[in-house]
């Protein structure tokens, strides 16, 4: 892919706009509230919009479209299943208590409604795995350019983390929520042509439908389980993802999505940056209307990309890569100009991802551990300064992190399926925590771990067919292993967690007040108009989830 | 600061950038596009978001 001065036009005018927000911004960082937690002071248009493209790193731009490429329409499972309802979930039900307890962070919020070591082992966990996935992005996005624009891969993971640095670096969490908003439309209008031109190529929906249904690229399967997103799940040989009905919204819609969603800092943390209550609460819900929308734009592009040049298209010495799927389209449809555009959303997408992973590294790691474990008791100044540094070093060991996954994937690999094990059952221990006031600090801490060795143990004891056989069971792909292990997960944390704490000792009632949903006056959304009202959204925003799968059903 | 404004500025300014070149390029590389000059056309479009956003920037500074 040869790359023209308009191109390079484009991206430079990019380059030298999400810097000169993080310049503007510089100026009203006074405090580390300022910079770490935004000082809760933004719109929820803002942080609804960035909650979104904090989670829209480039793996997941470039890993969405593959897998539209190797499963088709079910990877809209991970959007209507495996998002909505839990984005809903967090904002009519659980932001008050994060936003209300006026915790910094979620550890922050553990400590205050258990104890301690629930939130040592929290913060420690979440800040490893911030930076680990910010490099294992970093790697991504480099290799990408290496192959496709011949750049150099050290300097593109150089200069893109430099960039992220910068504007990260003068105006805080501010500077990343308002990149992201400005990276979050130069992404929709970067890959929005793409999605279009890609279905005028195939003839339309029935035009990719029927395109799709070819033997050679359903192979064993029923010709329409690309385009179909549920009438497939009835057995996990049905279609190519390997999993049931039961795997998939149990595992994935359910402990999975909202694990991540309700729990995951990264993305809480944007909502506990808007200015009041009622924004923080509407912020995932805001952010899951373009949510919905987004298969079209990332999923589609990677079903069409197989419709149009087939499985040879996608391989690469004799191998098929579907991560070549959204490239390759660029690659095929985007004359100069609109490329530089496209290359722009990808970059864009890129440093949302990993400025999110910055920015919620740094406050945890000074809230959570430097304040809490190495030096407390220090004044402001000396917090802001921690914040900024810890945006330093948190970029620099990203990068490490990047060449770690460069020369080492299985090391990556397995650090991947550790902090999968550390997430699952999170969601457990946080539904507990704030609407059952008799869970106990230990309750908490015990299942917590037990659910995570629970995952373990499922992980050592079961297989996938044509891989690694199982001593109990073998699986029939990678993902109902990872579904099923959340579910399992998920349930030993919660038993577990329940049963300690009925023989543990419970807190005092009134230390719980606005950490538990029984001990906590009742939101009232009452005299504010509906498009205020985030239980009357949310339930706007469920029905057309449900819409859209019904329409591909 | 509302940040709208950078907003506005960055697609006035792509959408002029792209809707210029597709202006005076060589219709011959539109082949690759279904024959669509695309540059020209989406370049409009990001125009005029571009231009939607920084009216809502001076309809808000109008208003306080």
């Amino acid at each position: 892919m040869q790359l023209q001065a308009i191109d390079y036009a484009v991206i430079g005018l990019y380059f030298v706009f999400v810097i000169g927000i993080g310049w503007a911004l510089k100026r009203f960082m006074r405090t580390s509230v300022d910079f770490l937690t935004s000082g809760r002071s933004l719109a929820t248009w803002i942080t609804g919009l960035a909650f979104l493209s904090a989670n829209l790193g480039a793996q997941e731009v470039i890993g969405m479209a593959a897998s539209g490429a190797k499963y088709g329409i079910l990877t809209s499972h991970f959007y209507w299943v495996g998002a909505i309802p839990a984005m809903v979930f967090v904002g009519v039900f659980m932001m008050p208590f994060y936003y209300g307890s006026r915790a910094r962070s979620v550890p922050e919020y553990l400590r205050l409604r258990f104890d301690e070591k629930t939130r040592g082992f929290n913060a420690i966990s979440f800040a490893v795995m911030t930076i680990f996935s910010s490099g294992i992005s970093m790697y991504a996005m480099g290799l990408l350019f290496q192959k496709f624009l011949g750049w150099d891969i050290n300097a593109s993971i150089l200069i893109a983390a430099c960039v992220v640095l910068l504007y990260t670096f003068l105006g805080g969490l501010t500077s990343s929520i308002y990149n992201e908003v400005l990276q979050f439309f130069l992404i929709v209008f970067g890959f929005l042509p793409l999605a279009i031109l890609g279905l005028g190529a195939v003839g339309g929906w029935s035009g990719l439908q029927e395109r799709l249904a070819a033997p050679e690229i359903v192979g064993p399967y029923a010709p329409g389980v690309m385009t179909e997103s549920w009438q497939h799940l009835g057995s996990a040989a049905a279609n190519p993802m390997g999993v049931e009905w039961f795997g998939m919204v149990m595992g994935l819609g359910f402990v999975l999505s909202f694990g991540y969603w309700c729990t995951d800092f990264l993305v809480v943390q944007r909502a506990m940056a808007a200015k009041s209550m009622n924004a923080a609460r509407r912020t995932p819900i805001v952010a899951a209307v373009p949510k919905m929308l987004f298969p079209f734009l990332v999923i589609l592009p990677g079903m069409v990309a197989l419709a149009l040049l087939g499985p040879e298209g996608l391989s690469e010495g004799g191998k098929t890569d579907y991560n070549l799927a959204l490239p390759l389209l660029l690659q095929k449809l985007y004359p100069p100009g609109l490329l530089g555009l496209g290359l722009t959303a990808l970059l864009a997408s890129f440093m949302s991802g990993m400025a999110g992973n910055v920015t919620a590294f740094n406050t945890v790691w000074t809230y959570d551990i430097y304040q809490t474990y190495i030096r407390p008791g220090q004044d402001d100044a000396h917090y802001l300064w921690m914040g900024r540094m810890a945006t330093v070093f948190g970029t620099a060991a990203s990068i490490g992190t990047a060449y770690v996954a460069m020369t080492f994937n299985n090391i990556m690999d397995l650090l991947q399926l550790v902090f999968s094990f550390i997430n699952a059952p999170l969601f457990a221990t946080f539904l507990l925590g704030m609407f059952w006031a008799r869970a106990s600090a230990n309750g908490a801490f015990w299942g917590l771990l037990g659910g995570t060795g629970a995952a373990a143990v499922h992980y050592v004891l079961t297989g996938v067919q044509g891989g690694r056989a199982g001593l109990l069971h073998s699986y029939s792909s990678d993902m109902a292993q990872n579904f099923w292990g959340a579910i399992v997960a998920w349930t030993s944390c919660f038993v577990l967690t329940i049963v300690i704490s009925l023989v543990t000792r419970p807190r005092n009632p009134e230390e719980l007040r606005g950490l538990v949903y029984s001990l906590t006056p009742k939101q009232t959304d009452e005299g504010l108009a509906w498009y205020r009202r985030p239980a009357v959204l949310g339930a706007i925003v469920l029905a057309g989830a449900v819409v859209m799968n019904i329409y591909f059903w | 600061m509302d940040l709208r404004l950078p907003i506005g500025l960055l697609f006035v300014l792509l959408g002029l950038l792209l809707a210029g070149y597709g202006l005076v390029s060589d219709p011959a590389i539109y082949s690759a596009s279904l024959g669509i000059n695309v540059n020209l056309r989406w370049g409009i479009v990001m125009l005029a978001f571009g231009l939607a956003m920084l009216s809502l920037v001076w309809r808000g500074r109008r208003v306080t």
